[in-house]
């Protein structure tokens, strides 16, 4: 009986081979495929090779077993495409996982994941073998992208070569039944890596109020208790960073609404497995050093388990036993571990010799970082998710594109940079690098972009970069496209920013982009940064611009906001009152006089810079320590953002917020009503601009980029008031608003640049 | 020269260039005779000839040649003549050279007022004077009104080289010492600050002096330790070390606090929002040296006049990207870019 129901079986029996692609390789995929194959029981074979996986699959219950695959994939993958073809039987039994296969890749890397519910429970849970272990992982979360060394995913290509399992982990990953089957990063006490100092020591040095570099995922973090001011202001000296904010981390979300004040939206951001830096709005309560006159605090929740492990430590005192979800008192500063500007640090022997004057303890463990990646950091704009800093846990994410096009580069700019790859549909935007000012950052730079193209196996065939002519970014775009053949795209910086914009929202047609940014070399060599642009594909036009203002001292000027003050001053033919105004800066009549000399200075349409000139006559931040740290004191004072009847002029494209300038300087004793003015009368006035534009040229889509639509109250001000004008307002979204979204716009226009350069 | 053929003498005072005094003609050969030859007077010069003949020295030949335009003419510590004796000398001196003689040729606007042109060439044979060096030859031509500014001036240098010596910019290597001759960017301040006279005072004038006494004792001093010069001119202290990564393949590591650079240039740097390393000099040369041979040579420096702030500012190091660093005071590194033109603002 049985041997005949076998037989009939056997007849019914059919064979399929499945091509499955997308973010389908360290994310315990094929163990995936091998329990459903048992759970179906099919015979056959799941490999990892350059294009994914591969899977051949032969018994009866097939259609349920492809219905499976699709419907509950395990949480890290992405399935982007599946294809099913009919192949011979081979009537061989069992399912086996086979070697992977090498080659040209088609597959990706997957980002890195806080460690999951369940390892914590293993961490915890005195009868496991993971007992406490600081680097726990499954096929579930851990680290991926900054361990891999090199496609397909496998032990051997990534920083867990060097640590051969022990017999236990072993039979963990051959259990076809476990979480761990086929964790390439599995690894416990007795075979993995290990941390250099006890867990003890590290919290009792916090609890001390000293500062401990520890190696986390993607680089070290610099950390100390953020309620002790002596520790967070003698991080700030070491570190030798002034008033720029530190984030924090606390040790769940219950603890995270002792400190600030998080939406259910924020809540969702903050728990996502990539566990970013949330900006939330702040409660009292901290060291006043951690982020100074700001009213929002970047908030993180533990990712890597030995951040588990200090706070669990760190608790024992005075909760017992320690509840995971029970709110905890302690919070701390962790900060990128870098100094001067330079990349963060990831080597061991570096962090060592490199904070050796910064920390009192360093801490390390000798799974290695192959790929630096900073933290990312988000926070909820307008309603929606948004990247200040797109890194760790969203990258190598890509972002679909509409339609295919011909393989590009995007090298992006000088500052917050980032470089991206577009193959087919899809655009990889690299993590964060930093500002091109230094040797260490612009080799991190250009090791990124290799790195890139190789594991994507591209070679572009345009290359876009800024019009600048001196950013690291614009001569290493020259020599790429040289050494490839490629076409070289200099795109105005902020056509470039509106691009990005527009791509990501996969926007088709003309466009209406206006970007508010800092600063940007224009098509006319002048210093743009508040401009109307209409964006057809890769033509644009400029429609208009922000009023223009003296610019005195270059450079100098977006560092010192008062100049601006001064320059505002002068365009107001005010230029007598710039010592009243600023009489504790000799320098003010200088710089007065330099405005009104037609040689001795350039002029600028910058929003960033007309955010400086308010801060600066509002007396809020002459100085600053920091990019944008005029513009987000002035956010802070806004509670509601306030109009004036005639605040701006609007006269053929050109905005002139100089009638709202003007009110600034006598407010100067009601610095809240002057940044609430300034945030509404702004929104009123780009709003008019858009608008009467919008109309004129019969268009709807409006992309909005730059580094001023990180400012929320700008950025949901100016989303709402264009909506209820009708308009279709768009913000960046999957990239960020800044410079870090600047080589998404570079490569999309270089992609259209490339596909006509085919076409014709 | 007769001079009795002209109909009368230039009005110096308030005569203007016109297009005859470009012709060929008698108008050109009286500006000659009344502006040029009193100015310069030297023997090869006074024979009237269309060049001069002059014994070549024992030794290898240096040659270089310049062409000067400069806006004012007329700035604090000099002028475009001086100026124009000065660069050429220091060009052929930076070879390690001894420079012997000078040609100079102008392009004239018309209607350039003859009492500054005189002035101009006072000024050049002055300054060829005191350096020792001769204006021997010369030409003059006259454009229409609009087609210069005022004045150009090209001259040309030859000099000559002691034998084995063979400075050139492909030779600096790992763990050689760089030199700088005094105080940067002194004269692209005093430029400046005349250029915009309404936005900034200052005392300061320009660096403008020819090199080649100071060059002849740090040859005795270093001799063969040498391994490059260079006057930092325009794109100062930055183009030149740039350019010197570049050729020898090699990086460069400066140090911000060894800078010499006077207060006044620090203050209108920062009104201006300029980096003093990008402003030019007309006076300071940038020497690397073989470090066995960089404290014999800043002695000598210092025994120099136009030496006596030299300073030792930084070091070449192997460095694949050809990267010229600079620690700052507050500790960091950051490159010290070749800007591709004007220094243009890049925070975004």
């Amino acid at each position: 009986m049985a041997a005949a129901l076998s037989i009939a079986a056997e007849a019914l029996s059919e064979r399929r081979r499945l091509r499955v692609r997308g973010a389908v390789q360290g994310v315990g995929f094929r163990p995936f495929v091998h329990r459903l194959a048992l759970r179906y029981e099919l015979s056959g074979f799941v490999l990892n090779d350059s294009d994914g996986v591969l899977i051949e699959v032969e018994g009866v219950r097939l259609d349920a077993f492809i219905g499976a695959l699709e419907q509950e994939p395990p949480p890290l993958a992405r399935i982007d495409s599946l294809e099913i073809a009919t192949v011979p039987s081979t009537w061989r039994g069992g399912f086996e996982i086979r070697e992977s296969i090498g080659g040209r890749t088609q597959t990706r890397i997957v980002p890195d994941a806080g460690v999951c519910s369940v390892c914590l429970e293993d961490l915890f849970d005195p009868s496991s073998r993971f007992h406490l272990y600081p680097l726990v992982t499954c096929t579930d979360c851990g680290p991926r992208f900054t361990i891999v060394r090199a496609l397909p995913y496998d032990r051997a290509r990534t920083a867990m070569a060097t640590f051969p399992p022990c017999e236990a982990c072993a039979c963990d990953y051959a259990d076809t039944t476990g979480r761990r089957f086929h964790a390439e990063t599995i690894a416990c006490p007795a075979c993995g890596p290990s941390l250099s100092h006890p867990i003890e020591t590290i919290a009792e040095a916090l609890a001390k109020g000293r500062i401990v570099a520890l190696k986390g995922i993607g680089g070290f973090h610099l950390m100390c208790d953020a309620r002790n001011e002596t520790a967070v202001a003698e991080l700030r000296r070491r570190k030798r960073r002034d008033a720029k904010p530190f984030a924090v981390m606390v040790a769940n979300p219950a603890s995270v609404d002792q400190i600030a004040v998080p939406s259910a939206a924020e809540h969702a951001l903050m728990a996502l497995s990539a566990r970013p830096v949330v900006l939330l709005r702040r409660r009292e309560g901290l060291a006043p050093s951690v982020a100074p006159r700001l009213d929002r605090l970047g908030v993180m929740l533990p990712y890597a388990p030995v951040h588990h492990l200090v706070f669990h430590a760190m608790a024992r005192g005075s909760v017992e036993p320690l509840s995971h979800s029970a709110a905890q008192p302690t919070v701390l500063v962790a900060t990128s571990a870098n100094l001067g500007g330079e990349p963060l640090i990831i080597d061991d022997e570096d962090a060592r010799r490199q904070l050796a004057g910064v920390a009192d303890l360093t801490v390390t463990h000798d799974r290695q970082i192959v790929v630096r990646t900073d933290d990312s950091v988000m926070a909820v704009i307008a309603g929606a998710p948004a990247y200040l800093r797109r890194a760790r846990g969203f990258v190598p994410e890509p972002i679909e594109l509409k339609g295919d096009g011909p393989p590009a580069l995007g090298a992006g700019g000088l500052l917050k940079a980032t470089v991206t790859v577009v193959r087919g549909r899809e655009a990889f935007v690299s993590q964060h690098i930093g500002d091109l000012r230094n040797a260490a950052t612009i080799s991190f730079y250009e090791e990124t972009a290799r790195r890139l193209l190789e594991t994507l196996d591209v070679r572009p065939e345009a290359i876009g970069c800024d019009l600048h002519p001196d950013f690291p970014s614009t001569r290493f775009a020259a020599r790429l496209a040289q050494g490839h053949g490629a076409r070289l795209v200099q795109v105005q910086h902020h056509v470039a920013h509106i691009a990005a914009v527009a791509a990501e929202h996969r926007l088709t047609g003309p466009v209406l982009g206006v970007a508010l940014d800092g600063h940007g070399l224009g098509a006319d060599g002048g210093a743009w940064g508040g401009e109307l642009v209409q964006l057809d594909g890769a033509d644009w036009v400029r429609l208009g611009h922000l009023a223009p203002l003296p610019l005195p001292g270059g450079d100098r000027a977006a560092r010192e906001p008062w100049r601006m003050g001064v320059a505002a001053l002068t365009a107001l033919g005010r230029a007598d009152e710039a010592a009243r105004w600023f009489a504790d800066i000799p320098l003010a009549v200088d710089v007065a006089h330099l405005c009104l000399t037609p040689a001795g200075v350039s002029t600028t349409t910058s929003m960033g810079r007309l955010f400086d000139a308010a801060a600066a006559l509002l007396g809020v931040c002459p100085y600053q320590s920091y990019e944008a740290q005029a513009a987000m004191e002035l956010q802070a004072l806004v509670r509601t953002p306030r109009v004036l009847p005639d605040g701006y002029r609007l006269a053929a494209g050109v905005l002139d917020f100089r009638p709202l300038l003007a009110t600034l300087p006598e407010l100067r004793s009601d610095p809240v009503l002057g940044a609430e003015l300034f945030h509404g009368v702004v929104v009123q006035g780009l709003t008019a601009w858009i608008a009467e534009a919008a109309s004129r040229r019969h268009l709807k889509q409006v992309a909005l980029g730059g580094g001023c639509l990180m400012n929320a109250v700008l950025a949901e001000g100016l989303s709402a008031a264009l909506r209820d004008r009708g308009l279709e307002p768009w913000l960046p979204r999957a990239a960020p608003a800044n410079d870090g979204g600047l080589s998404l716009g570079q490569a999309a226009l270089a992609r259209i640049h490339a596909g006509h350069a085919v076409a014709s | 020269m007769n001079r009795a053929g002209y109909a009368r003498r230039l009005d110096l005072q308030h005569g203007r260039v016109d297009m005859s005094h470009g012709s060929g003609g008698r108008a050109m050969a009286q500006l000659i005779s009344e502006v040029f030859h009193p100015a310069f007077a030297n023997e090869w010069l006074s024979r009237g000839n269309d060049q001069a003949a002059f014994d070549a020295p024992v030794g290898r030949m240096v040659m270089s040649t310049d062409a000067y335009v400069v806006s004012p003419l007329f700035f604090p510590g000099g002028d475009i003549g001086s100026l124009a004796v000065h660069g050429t000398i220091n060009d052929v001196s930076m070879a390690g050279a001894r420079p012997l003689y000078l040609s100079a040729s102008f392009i004239l606007e018309e209607g350039f007022a003859l009492a500054d042109l005189k002035r101009i060439a006072d000024s050049m044979g002055a300054a060829a004077r005191d350096a020792g060096v001769p204006i021997i030859t010369g030409d003059t031509k006259v454009v229409e009104r609009g087609k210069a500014d005022g004045v150009f001036i090209s001259t040309t240098g030859v000099g000559v080289v002691q034998g084995g010596l063979d400075l050139s910019a492909d030779k600096a290597r790992p763990d050689d010492q760089v030199l700088v001759s005094g105080f940067i960017g002194d004269h692209g301040v005093a430029i400046m600050s005349k250029r915009q006279n309404t936005a900034f005072d200052t005392d300061l004038v320009s660096d403008s002096a020819a090199l080649h006494g100071l060059v002849a004792d740090m040859v005795a001093a270093a001799g063969l330790g040498l391994r490059v010069m260079r006057d930092p001119t325009r794109g100062g202290v930055a183009a030149v070390l740039n350019e010197l990564a570049q050729q020898s393949g090699v990086g460069f590591l400066i140090e911000e606090s060894a800078l010499p650079i006077r207060p006044q240039v620090v203050a209108a740097c920062e009104l201006l929002g300029l980096d003093p390393l990008c402003v030019a000099n007309e006076g300071k040369l940038i020497a690397v040296v073989a470090p066995e041979f960089a404290q014999s040579l800043i002695e000598a420096m210092h025994a120099h006049p136009l030496g006596r702030d030299a300073t030792i500012i930084g070091k070449v190091v192997e460095d694949d990207h050809h990267f010229v660093q600079m620690t700052t005071s507050f500790g960091g590194d950051r490159i010290i870019d070749w800007l591709s033109g004007e220094q243009l603002p890049r925070i975004c």
